[in-house]
């Protein structure tokens, strides 16, 4: 299949960037969207043009990494997918793609497609964990979790940690992802004592780092490849709303 | 010298044998123990003041960095992702083992040593293994500590399954997504040493040279991926935990970005490499469809489990797989191997499926395919419970192929998914390079020829949380000099990196890095995948030094040094995968024995099975370099078997 591409081309965090067009003309349908990428950086290196920067690895839909916005969505048209596992298949012959950068100003454009997600590790850094520190755990089945809750948990702790939320997101909240931890660690026992210490600190952290607040258009988990649910963002908020009233 | 079938070959040399001085001996059951009671240990006081880095973020890497800064080390950790926790353990689906003999069928420490040691095909080191059963344990508590949501029973205790090649239910899970779960537990752990300030992390670094002072290893050399700047670090200590490097063969299960660079460089500075050619092949990937094809996808090898393979009898049936009755299908696994049926081992099952495709049999468009049939399991347990087992492999699957598995069945195929040859370390997990440590899939001493399901995530863990932590101070607290940035070694190993860099721009050829690795891959799996003869070797030893100095001569990296260039990232470590594919051979070459995931043509049984020849091969290849275009020396280390003795595997 043929396909027109307008990608933003930008050469580094103080330049403007601008969208360019390409033209692939050998593309297949059970090709990734990525591997499309490849196939046009393959041609641009050969006609000795750079080829376009993007974030990438694992490619099974699980790391994270690929981070673009396709058509104005991010990780494109398909429900609960990433980038790397969308197929051409689901576009048409001839038809014209914008691929774009992530955006939002907590994650700068590092060149092309490439964006800076580090705010996320610091937001997780600032409480997103259970102290538990190597050679002291008690034996696992000394505290059962009831079925309900590990699932909960699990559900919440399937965050990739793309960022798709806050680029999807018009107020470029991460509250989705805040949220998705907070629930993880919130829903297991083990994560009670530092439960309300945790939400206060990472909220702090992600409010600093230039996150936008949130005002529930859930366009966040309609963009969400793992489908986090929305839910977990009320529970962030009944977490703040507790840990601040009741802080001991 | 010559191989002894008379055929000559790139030389190597037989030098001295090596042995593991560091492991006790005595009863197997409290070796550990006693090390860990032997070792030196350093006063906390000292901890603040000594360097520990660590490359690479994934299970072994996370943890271990994790752990040190809680010991009170300063660590400094590296990955090249943008965030350690894009590591590529995340992506591993199906589960860890532990001894935990929940389930009361029969489970034991010696039990997971015992099936360790023998799904390895005797490969692997008795000691290392048996501690390996042992922590296991150790690993479960761990990790529900840090939150790990695993699978829980109604009333609240962990769920097990069993797993490919296991007779008990061992393996634990969260759903089939355990790696991730794991990994994000060392991430936090990570990162709460790091906001701690234990840890110094740098994403977006690569390691590019291993810095050498008076025979100890002293720091890296990295390059900052954005800004383009090599800067050296020095430390008292390092430790490789930068994974496998099963991306040799262009496409394998690795995150595309997966590499030897730091292993290659730090056998370049005296790391022997041990066991090169033993290279897991997973039974159930999806296959491939096109030459446009950028990686492979695993599927959890627990779908074998429920799923049943199968091929049509006839070779050249291309009927659609709902038109093929019964009575023209043949379970070739089931009939092949009546006791264990579908949960064959790893390089059993995956040996059978090419054979069927050999055979003119295989499925799907390119032939290269057999089925994994739910449809007897949606029959007997009902398609909910069929999908809350299997859903989320069952949506990827479909989102890859377009082929909705409930309706009809699977196509899967082997491909390269993990590498059990890695540097060579003692007991202690130190290299032949003093103060130089590797762990998880970078070395090479747990899993022998072969590797048993759910043992990887194992042994990241094991190293990372519990067996480096307690040897590495032992080293350290022996005391280490002073250096400083303006050592002689330090330049010339900056030096190297700038003028490596530097030429890989100025070639300015007509190929691109991806086709020289693309060239690459398809001559290592001709030759040196799954099955392998003298003549296909010799094929690729005569044509990869070609390849090397074509790619020398004529690749093409765009761009400047001074920015982010993923061009020119590719570019060094294909020049790398370059020179250890060679190696790979060459070491294949040697072995003249079928053995785990490697089946050499040459040595069957009558029946056509893997001949393993322990008389000769029972030992460790670690190979020594010694210069470009030099002969490689070889270092034998014999193994011993007081615990568990060899015998040939028969899933029969």
């Amino acid at each position: 299949m043929k396909l027109n591409l307008r990608i933003w081309r930008q050469d580094g965090p103080e330049d403007s960037g601008r969208l360019v067009a390409y033209r692939v003309d050998d593309a297949d349908e059970d090709m990734s969207f990525l591997e499309l990428m490849d196939v046009l950086n393959e041609k641009l290196i050969l006609d000795g043009e750079e080829p376009v920067a993007f974030d990438h690895d694992c490619r099974e839909g699980i790391c994270g990494a690929c981070s673009m916005v396709i058509n104005g969505e991010p990780h494109g048209p398909q429900k609960a997918t990433t980038t790397c596992q969308l197929h051409l298949r689901h576009f048409r012959d001839g038809e014209t793609i914008t691929v774009e950068p992530f955006r939002a100003s907590a994650f700068p454009v590092v060149k092309d497609l490439v964006v800076d997600r580090s705010s996320f590790d610091r937001i997780i850094a600032s409480g997103g964990y259970i102290s538990a520190p190597t050679g002291a755990a008690p034996e696992a089945h000394a505290t059962p979790v009831p079925k309900p809750n590990a699932e909960r948990a699990f559900t919440a702790a399937a965050c990739i940690g793309c960022g798709a939320c806050v680029a999807a997101c018009p107020n470029g909240s991460a509250s989705l992802f805040l949220g998705a931890k907070i629930t993880h660690l919130g829903e297991l026992p083990q994560g009670q004592p530092e439960r309300s210490d945790r939400v206060i600190r990472m909220v702090k952290t992600h409010d600093a780092e230039g996150f936008g607040g949130c005002t529930n258009t859930g366009e966040c988990a309609v963009a969400c490849p793992k489908e986090i649910p929305l839910d977990v963002i009320s529970q962030l908020n009944r977490d703040y709303l507790t840990a601040s009233t009741h802080r001991r | 010298m010559s191989s002894r079938s008379g055929v000559p070959y790139t030389d190597f040399v037989v030098g001295s044998p090596l042995a593991d001085t560091a492991a006790p001996d005595g009863p197997i059951e409290t070796r550990w123990e006693r090390r860990r009671f032997g070792v030196k240990l350093v006063n906390p006081a000292n901890k603040r003041k000594m360097k520990i880095i660590v490359v690479g973020t994934g299970l072994a890497g996370g943890s271990a960095a994790a752990t040190l800064a809680e010991l009170g080390y300063q660590v400094s950790s590296f990955c090249y992702q943008d965030s350690p926790r894009r590591a590529h353990s995340i992506a591993a689906q199906g589960g860890i083992n532990a001894a935990k003999n929940y389930r009361g069928d029969g489970d034991s420490i010696h039990r997971l040593f015992y099936d360790t040691v023998k799904g390895g095909d005797f490969r692997s080191r008795e000691s290392n293994v048996h501690r390996l059963a042992e922590i296991s344990v150790q690993i479960i508590d761990q990790c529900v500590a840090q939150g790990v949501p695993f699978a829980r029973e109604y009333g609240g205790l962990l769920d097990t399954r069993s797993f490919g090649g296991a007779q008990v239910s061992r393996t634990f899970y969260a759903r089939g997504q355990t790696g991730q779960q794991l990994l994000l537990g060392a991430y936090q752990a990570l990162e709460r040493q790091i906001d701690a300030g234990g840890v110094t992390m740098y994403p977006r670094h690569e390691m590019l040279e291993l810095i050498v002072v008076d025979g100890r290893a002293r720091g890296i050399v990295a390059r900052d991926l954005v800004t383009g700047e090599t800067r050296s670090h020095l430390a008292d200590a390092v430790v490789l935990a930068s994974g496998g490097y099963g991306n040799v063969f262009y496409l394998s299960t690795n995150a595309k970005g997966c590499n030897v660079t730091a292993s290659w460089r730090a056998h370049r500075k005296g790391a022997y490499f041990a066991n090169p050619c033993y290279t897991q092949i997973h039974p159930t990937c999806i296959p491939v469809s096109g030459d446009h094809q950028s990686k492979l996808t695993l599927m959890s090898e627990s779908l074998r489990n429920d799923g049943r393979v199968w091929v049509p009898q006839k070779a050249g049936d291309t009927r659609a797989p709902g038109d093929i009755p019964e009575a023209e299908r043949d379970y070739f696994l089931e009939r092949q191997y009546p006791a264990f049926g579908n949960l064959v081992p790893r390089d059993i099952a995956s040996r059978a499926a090419k054979n069927v495709c050999d055979a003119g049999r295989g499925v799907g468009p390119t032939g290269l395919g057999v089925y994994l049939d739910f449809a007897d399991a949606i029959a007997r347990l009902g398609r909910p419970a069929v999908a809350a087992k299997y859903g989320n492999l069952f949506q990827m699957y479909q989102r890859i192929t377009g082929e909705d598995p409930y309706e009809v069945p699977m196509r899967i195929f082997p491909a390269v998914h993990y590498t059990m040859g890695g540097l060579w370390v003692d007991y202690d997990l130190q290299s032949t390079v003093p103060g130089l440590f590797v762990i998880g899939e970078a070395n090479f001493s747990d899993h022998g020829a072969n590797r048993l399901g759910a043992s990887a995530l194992m042994q990241g863990l094991a190293d990372g949380y519990f067996v480096l932590p307690n040897t590495i101070g032992d080293y350290l607290a022996r005391g280490v000099e002073p250096v400083t940035a303006d050592a002689p070694e330090v330049r010339e190993a900056e030096a190297a990196v700038a003028a490596r860099v530097e030429k890989l721009l100025s070639i300015d050829g007509d190929r691109t890095v991806d086709s020289f690795h693309r060239e690459l891959g398809h001559l290592m799996w001709d030759h040196c995948g799954m099955e392998r003869t003298a003549e296909g070797l010799h094929k690729a030893l005569d044509r990869i030094p070609e390849l090397r100095r074509e790619f020398w001569q004529s690749v093409k990296v765009p761009g400047s040094a001074a920015t982010l260039n993923q061009s020119l990232e590719k570019a060094g470590r294909v020049a790398d995968f370059l020179e250890l594919a060679e190696l790979m051979c060459l070491d294949a070459l040697h072995r003249e024995e079928s053995c785990g995931g490697h089946f050499r043509a040459e040595s069957q049984t009558e029946d056509h099975e893997a001949a393993r020849k322990d008389d000769e091969f029972s030992y460790v290849a670690a190979w020594e370099f010694t210069g470009q275009g030099s002969a490689p020396v070889l270092h034998k280390e014999d193994l011993h078997f007081e615990y568990v003795t060899p015998s040939q595997r028969s899933y029969k």
